[in-house]
């Protein structure tokens, strides 16, 4: 292979060409209500070219990767037909290396029986826990990918990665009322994740049932206590978005707003973000543009301090590289995406949390989020009422939503038990959903929080 | 429709009839499906164009029923046949228990879905055609930084199976979107409008046009309202945030599993006599337009809601095998996975309220355009809650100012049953749904003022 990507290199007139060469394989199986639904098996192999000309890119991806050396004077082409521009590449070492995927528990390894009568034995504790369970879905998915990289700069690398994901919906119905609860695990190293989930699924069937007893939420605004799970997607959502510079390496105005120095929240709060953590679904050790991944500090003491980058945002902005360049896979380019991202822990301790709420919610994991650059959302997939510091009545359909600038300003106390929950879920932008990204968090309470409702 | 696989690339082509001829020998029932496609946009980012993107995807799914057991396998490796064959095997061995049978060959209605100005319209000119639209914003507002993607689409989908099936057809579609960033102080503003089409006939300008006036009607920033509300949902607003849980309920598999609330509910007079809903896998402005679904199966338009009466729900054969119903047609999948029940074009029938009249009845309430993480809720019983990402101040029967820090919630499947109005004129968003203003009569207002 190397001899035909770097073959295919050659003889190009640009300022800088890469090619990705890539092979996967997955295994899904799904139950839906009580009965398995569908056991699958994919390969597939496909590549990319990006080119950069004057200036401008070029991209193709295809799956006949015979003609290599055609899809790469196709990608030369259109860059050129972009007419000039003044994207550039930072410097960047260029790496020869291997990175093959160091696998704790391999899932290629556990055979699809197995596998099979796992999620037979959980769908049916899903089914066992309530009259109430009206249907129920769970998934499992892995997938292993094997790609080959080189650059016009001499860089070569063959890097492997692995993940896996299962997930468990149970709904209930009440006539015409309907819940679901919903939980999900993840990992890029072990199939471990996988086993001795049992109280865990059994907590997914009592919980759709405990929805239909559950009131929805007045809508308002509330100081929020979030568990460490939702803690991560909040500071993924709420932070983390804005911190790609890609959002704002090009916008003067924003650029303004996010200048390093600036406070953005208390000085309790640290958030950083990296691929070199080992062993959480955002590790790797090579970015998708050939770059080491590092560990990046984005906020210190609550001052912002630094921000991810591509080779071309670090260009642009005059600052390093981050090793924080993604593709979801062969057929997209590169963006500035996430790793593992996590606020870290801070002082105050986890009963102190709740202490003074007159009237506050409770929010524990989520069910998604989302973000522009300005506001947020997220889901709660289970959420109590505060009265008086104390935990109430259960609630449901929370929602909430807080405006970036803001939020983390409001932030009132940090838990000191930061927690990794291997979440089974994905990043997405730019059409690349899902990306498997790691989140990290301790309890936060936070004020002035919008909660949708009626 | 005898070489219906004329096509393909001969080797391609070659490929799949490999695959269904050992198939069919090893297996009770083999279908092959097949997926090449070609795109090609253009993008611009911060007011230039950055980028020319080819994209294209080949891939195959071969789905093999041995005693009563489906199995599947897909690849883009296109290696050997016989590997593809063996790997669905071995799956069918441990696979899901089914009792359908793939369709033999009927009669598909001749549609045109190959447009060869769509096929070909140049680089060149979706650079025009961006560039033009990102000029007209930047000439009426200097500040504003623009993003824009152009470009089409051209897709051939074959069917193949044990029963006779020999189906392939190709289809075109052009798309632009366009999306502006207003950032004043810590305020910022972005506004996005998308079409596409099976043809050259987007108006770019248009286009522009709308995503102009938002901007102007949110040059100033109105006090947010909250509690029990009417609420405007523009075409687009209803297309992204509400037929998603609209779709979901009407699907056959929920259906069958109890998990939509209009589950047993066939004919029952479940929202406002003022709305029907259709799904038309065969009108001509849609981009998800086919003669045949995804399992060979013909399509046809299947009412859903007529005159407020819930009149269908939509199947795949699996589906429909299990709910003693037959397929509507609606085996959709990508390459990676077995059908399953999908919509292809949502029609919704306009009703007989002009937006003026529509603003007047509201009284004070909210428009709502864009919405923000209103997908991430309990959607199968049609609840939805989401920032509202771009909404406005209704008063008096104008539209006063942007809201902000406002979320909007509500049951979508209970808010079609309390409507205040139906616009009079349906239209196309992002190709692939048509719909008018809504008004609903209450939805919860939250807000931080």
């Amino acid at each position: 292979m190397r001899d035909r990507i770097t073959e295919a290199l050659k003889g190009h007139q640009g300022d800088y060409l890469e090619i990705r060469v890539e092979e996967a394989e997955s295994t899904s199986i799904r139950y839906r209500g009580r009965e398995l639904e569908e056991v699958g098996r994919s390969e597939s192999l496909g590549g990319s070219v990006r080119a950069l000309v004057n200036g401008a890119w070029g991209f193709a991806s295809f799956n006949n990767v015979e003609q290599l050396g055609r899809y790469a004077a196709l990608a030369v082409e259109q860059a050129r037909l972009v007419g000039g521009g003044d994207e550039r590449m930072a410097e960047a070492p260029a790496v020869d290396a291997v990175a093959p995927a160091t696998l704790r528990r391999d899932p290629r390894q556990v055979s699809l029986e197995v596998k099979k009568a796992l999620l037979d034995e959980y769908n049916r504790i899903l089914w066992g826990r309530s009259a109430k369970v009206q249907t129920t879905v769970v998934r499992y998915h892995d997938a292993f990918r094997r790609q080959w990289f080189a650059n016009s700069d001499g860089a070569y690398l063959v890097q492997e990665w692995s993940d896996l994901t299962g997930s468990f919906l149970a709904v209930a119905r009440d006539g015409n009322d309907v819940q679901q609860a919903f939980m999900s695990v993840g990992s890029a190293d072990d199939y471990g994740v996988m086993e001795g989930l049992h109280d865990q699924v059994a907590d997914v069937a009592d919980q759709a049932e405990a929805l239909l007893r559950a009131k929805p939420v007045r809508g308002g605004t509330y100081t929020v206590v979030v568990d460490p799970a939702l803690a991560g997607v909040f500071v993924h959502e709420a932070f983390g978005h804005l911190s790609e510079a890609d959002h704002v390496h090009e916008n003067p105005r924003l650029r303004e707003l996010m200048v390093l120095g600036k406070r953005f929240g208390p000085p309790e709060l640290n958030i950083y973000d990296g691929a070199a953590l080992p062993g959480h679904r955002g590790s790797y050790l090579y970015d998708d543009e050939g770059v080491a991944a590092q560990i990046t500090p984005l906020v210190q003491d609550g001052i912002l301090v630094g921000r991810l980058h591509s080779r071309a945002t670090a260009a642009r902005m005059g600052e390093q590289p981050t090793g924080n360049a993604r593709a979801i896979s062969y057929r997209h380019r590169p963006l500035v995406r996430m790793t593992n991202t996590y606020l870290d822990a801070g002082p105050a301790s986890p009963d102190e949390m709740f202490a003074g709420i007159k009237e506050g919610v409770y929010v524990i994991r989520s069910l998604g989020g989302q973000t522009s650059m300005e506001m947020f959302t997220f889901s709660a997939a289970k959420a109590f009422m505060i009265r008086d510091g104390q935990l109430a009545e259960q609630v449901r359909n929370v929602n909430l939503s807080g405006n970036l600038f803001e939020t983390l300003l409001n932030i009132e106390a940090i838990g000191s038990d930061l927690t990794w929950r291997p979440e089974g879920g994905g990043c997405g932008k730019g059409g690349q959903s899902p990306l498997a990204v790691g989140i990290g968090g301790p309890h936060v309470r936070i004020r002035q929080v919008v909660v949708g409702g009626e | 429709m005898s070489d219906a696989l004329h096509l393909l690339e001969p080797s391609f082509r070659s490929y799949l009839e490999q695959a269904l001829d050992l198939a069919a020998r090893r297996a009770d029932q083999a279908e092959v499906y097949a997926s090449e496609s070609l795109v090609t946009p253009v993008i611009f980012e911060a007011n230039r164009l950055k980028l020319i993107e080819t994209k294209e995807t080949r891939a195959v799914a071969l789905r093999v029923v041995v005693d009563g057991r489906v199995g599947l396998a897909s690849s883009s490796r296109l290696g050997q046949p016989a590997t593809l064959v063996d790997d669905a095997l071995a799956v069918a061995g441990l696979g899901a228990a089914v009792q359908y049978q793939l369709p033999g060959p009927q009669p598909l209605p001749a549609l045109q879905l190959w447009h060869a100005d769509a096929a070909d319209w140049s680089s060149a000119a979706m650079v025009q055609a961006g560039q033009g639209m990102i000029d007209a914003l930047r000439t009426e507002n200097a500040d504003l930084l623009c993003e824009a993607h152009l470009g089409k689409s051209q897709a051939t989908t074959a069917l193949l199976n044990s029963q006779g099936v020999t189906a392939a057809y190709r289809r075109t579609a052009v798309f632009g979107s366009l999306s502006a960033n207003w950032i004043r102080g810590t305020d910022m503003l972005d506004v996005w409008e998308g079409d596409a089409s099976p043809k050259l006939d987007l108006d770019f300008s248009a286009l522009a046009e709308r995503v102009l006036q938002r901007i102007r009607q949110a040059a100033r920033t109105a006090p947010a309202p909250k509690g029990q509300l009417p609420v405007i949902f523009t075409p687009k607003a209803a297309a992204d945030t509400l037929l998603g849980a609209v779709g979901s309920a009407f699907n056959g598999k929920m259906v069958l599993q109890g998990a939509s609330p209009l589950a047993g509910r066939l004919g029952e007079q479940a929202f406002d006599r003022r709305l029907s809903l259709y799904d038309d896998p065969h009108a001509a402005a849609g981009v998800a337009s086919c003669p045949v679904d995804d399992e060979g199966v013909a399509t046809g338009r299947l009412p859903l809601i007529e005159a407020g009466q819930i009149r269908a729900f939509y199947y795949d054969l699996q589906t429909a095998s299990l709910a003693s119903a037959a397929s509507t047609g609606h085996g959709q999948r990508g390459v990676g996975s077995l059908p399953a029940p999908g919509l292809t074009n949502l029609v919704f029938a306009p009703g007989d309220t002009s937006l003026e009249e529509m603003l007047a009845a509201v009284g004070k309430g909210l428009l709502v355009d864009q919405t923000m993480g209103a997908w991430a809720g309990n959607t199968l019983a049609g609840e939805f809650s989401g920032n509202v990402h771009l909404g406005y101040l209704v008063e008096g029967g104008e539209i006063v100012g942007r809201v902000k820090d406002t979320m909007v919630a509500g049951n979508v499947i209970q808010a079609l049953n309390d409507l205040l109005a139906v616009g009079d004129q349906a239209v196309w968003v992002g190709g692939a749904v048509q719909a008018p203003y809504l008004a609903f009569a209450s939805l919860g207002v939250a807000s931080k003022a």
